[in-house]
């Protein structure tokens, strides 16, 4: 009973990390960039939430608005980030966008500790009275089936956007050949530019479950739960949609049942232990494809 | 030029690493560099000494590692062990924990240096999270979360702290540039620039990975040390992949494969650090802004892969000399 309901926990915890990593597998499989300032985007999106809810209170209504509020502001980040930072980069050395993926994540964090309305000081976050419900021995309460519920829809969403739109077509193509694709007539900047807006949605949506969940807001809150769902990321395979919720699931499972039954201490260890022990198995994550170098 | 005054060479270099010594000593002792400054410029070479080691992984090796600072760690709790718990001598405790140091950089390399690319540096990070976890769990070596106190004589004393750490940096510079010149470092770099030419060409690419894997975790097995004795506490916080990325931008602004350059960015940045401090919060926004700029506008660092030697400057200014007394070289 107490593994079911610890199941439980891990599958609500895992669909937040799930909703994150899809922001970076998409990104990392069209421009090849681990968006290190996606964990922060995260962070905006809640804070964007807290004040949404702080404002019009923490109904149905106001959570409705908060997220609708939260995507719209974080998408509009993730495309001027792209724009600003990571577009002038696009041909230079790989290392050089990754460092300047890592100074926006500074930028962004140490902007929110900076700026009076959010400062340094870690809030409380309004939600939504919790309601637990009781079935049989188990409890799931009211948040968790708000998150795996959105969870699920976002990510059908997704899968509909990519698979079966004119977009998410072109978004493929991008992602197969690059200079193909632009020949084709696919505006490339365009597609990456949506690309970075769809992913930074589903961080937003997945700050504002976060908050929810763990009811507290603050500047670097963006980083562990970055980190994690990255890992999740390659655990899956990064690159690959499936891959990076499967590899969600996983690691939100292992994290709450390491904290079930060994340490809650050790649960950020676990996580990045099996990414390394999965990665020397198949070093492209579970659902990765296999690379290929050419001479 | 190279070969051509063997001796000269090593008489300017040993007179300007004596000089780098000497100098700053002596201004603090008649009192123009007063003791926070001391303290400044000594943490700003234990940083340059960190800055040296990602930078032969980053540069020199070519493979990024975002886990550094868990060697750091890891340096630094083993002196604390060897002098607190085993009483070994202050000098033999920095040496036991740098061997030891480097042992686990051999360890974690072996299977860390089989991925490439982003993977390598994921899962690097993933090791410097997982010290620093091991860390805090490890209660009666470590202390636990709140860290460990660690009073050395280099604590108390800021001018032979500086002293001790500004020699260690530059005969680990020596035997460094020497190493990189050898058929080993050369080796290295080679699998840097092409790893598929390279293999083609007989070098067991793993092996040389590995070499400069070891090689990195030694020196920041030497930094770790001087860490502890310098800072004299410690806490699990050091490993944290913040600190790292620290290191990382060291190298990144210096130029990657150039050493001096690193551990020039290590000291302006560590002095730059505490001279903003009159911005407050806003200085932790300076510093990232400065990086994107170097990156959009110089994206191979400022030195890009040249290394500054006072051996050329020296050798130049000592034939214009002669130019302008005997009209001919």
């Amino acid at each position: 009973m107490i593994v079911l309901q610890q199941l439980i926990n891990g599958v609500s915890l895992g669909s937040i990390y799930a909703l994150i990593a899809l922001g970076y597998t998409m990104v990392y499989g069209i421009v090849l960039l681990i968006n290190f300032a996606h964990g922060d985007i995260l962070m905006v999106g809640a804070y964007a939430a807290f004040f949404v809810l702080g404002a019009i209170g923490a109904g149905p209504v106001g959570m409705l608005v908060a997220f609708i509020v939260s995507m719209i502001i974080c998408a509009g980040f993730g495309i001027t980030i792209e724009r600003l930072a990571y577009r002038p980069l696009r041909s230079a050395p790989r290392l050089n966008s990754l460092i300047t993926a890592i100074a926006v994540s500074l930028i962004l964090e140490n902007g929110a500790r900076v700026l009076p309305f959010i400062g340094p000081n870690p809030r409380q976050f309004p939600r939504p009275a919790v309601v637990n419900l009781q079935l049989g021995s188990l409890s799931i309460s009211n948040i968790q089936i708000i998150v795996i519920v959105l969870s699920g829809l976002m990510m059908l969403g997704l899968n509909y956007i990519v698979n079966y739109t004119k977009r998410g077509k072109a978004m493929r193509a991008v992602s197969f050949d690059l200079g193909a694709a632009s020949l084709m007539g696919i505006s490339v900047n365009g597609i990456i530019s949506f690309t970075f807006a769809l992913g930074s949605i589903l961080a937003a949506a997945g700050g504002v479950l976060y908050a929810s969940a763990y009811p507290q807001v603050n500047p670097l809150m963006g980083m562990m739960p970055g980190l994690k769902a990255f890992v999740a990321a390659v655990l899956g395979g990064i690159g690959s949609i499936p891959g990076a919720m499967l590899g969600g699931f996983i690691l939100g499972i292992a994290e709450t049942f390491t904290k079930g039954f060994i340490s809650s201490q050790f649960s950020d260890a676990i996580s990045f232990g099996i990414l390394i022990i999965v990665l020397l198995i198949k070093p492209t994550g579970i659902l990765g494809k296999k690379l290929r170098i050419k001479v | 030029m190279k070969g051509k005054f063997p001796l000269r060479s090593t008489l300017i270099l040993l007179i300007v690493g004596i000089l780098a010594v000497i100098l700053p000593l002596l201004l603090m002792k008649i009192g123009v560099l007063d003791a926070y400054t001391a303290h400044i410029i000594t943490m700003g070479g234990v940083n340059a000494i960190m800055a040296m080691s990602v930078n032969m992984i980053v540069g020199i090796t070519g493979q990024l590692s975002l886990g550094q600072a868990g060697f750091l760690a890891i340096g630094a709790y083993a002196c604390i062990f060897f002098n607190l718990d085993m009483h070994l001598p202050l000098p033999l405790a920095a040496a036991f924990a740098t061997v030891l140091t480097t042992f686990a950089g051999f360890l974690i390399g072996f299977p860390v240096l089989k991925l490439s690319g982003d993977y390598l540096a994921i899962v690097t990070l993933g090791f410097g999270e997982i010290i620093r976890v091991v860390f805090i769990n490890i209660k009666p070596l470590t202390g636990g979360p709140n860290g460990r106190q660690f009073t050395t004589s280099m604590v108390l004393n800021g001018q032979l702290a500086f002293v001790i750490v500004t020699s260690v940096l530059i005969v680990v510079l020596a035997l460094l540039q020497n190493f990189l010149r050898s058929t080993y470092g050369r080796a290295i770099m080679a699998c840097r620039e092409d790893e598929i030419a390279a293999n083609s060409n007989g070098i067991n690419i793993f092996r040389y990975k590995m070499i400069g894997f070891v090689i990195a975790a030694f020196i920041a097995g030497i930094g770790g040390s001087l860490y502890a004795m310098v800072v004299g506490f410690v806490k699990p916080d050091i490993a944290q992949f913040l600190r790292s990325i620290d290191f990382l931008i060291y190298v990144v602004l210096g130029g990657m494969g150039s050493m001096t350059g690193s551990i020039l960015a290590a000291y302006v940045l560590t002095y730059l650090q505490e001279f903003l401090r009159f911005l407050q919060d806003y200085r932790l926004l300076i510093y990232p802004l400065i990086l994107i700029l170097v990156m959009l506008f110089r994206p191979q660092g400022l030195l890009g892969m040249k290394e500054l030697s006072f051996v050329k400057l020296v050798n130049r200014l000592l034939a214009r000399k002669s130019k302008v007394k005997g009209g001919a070289k």
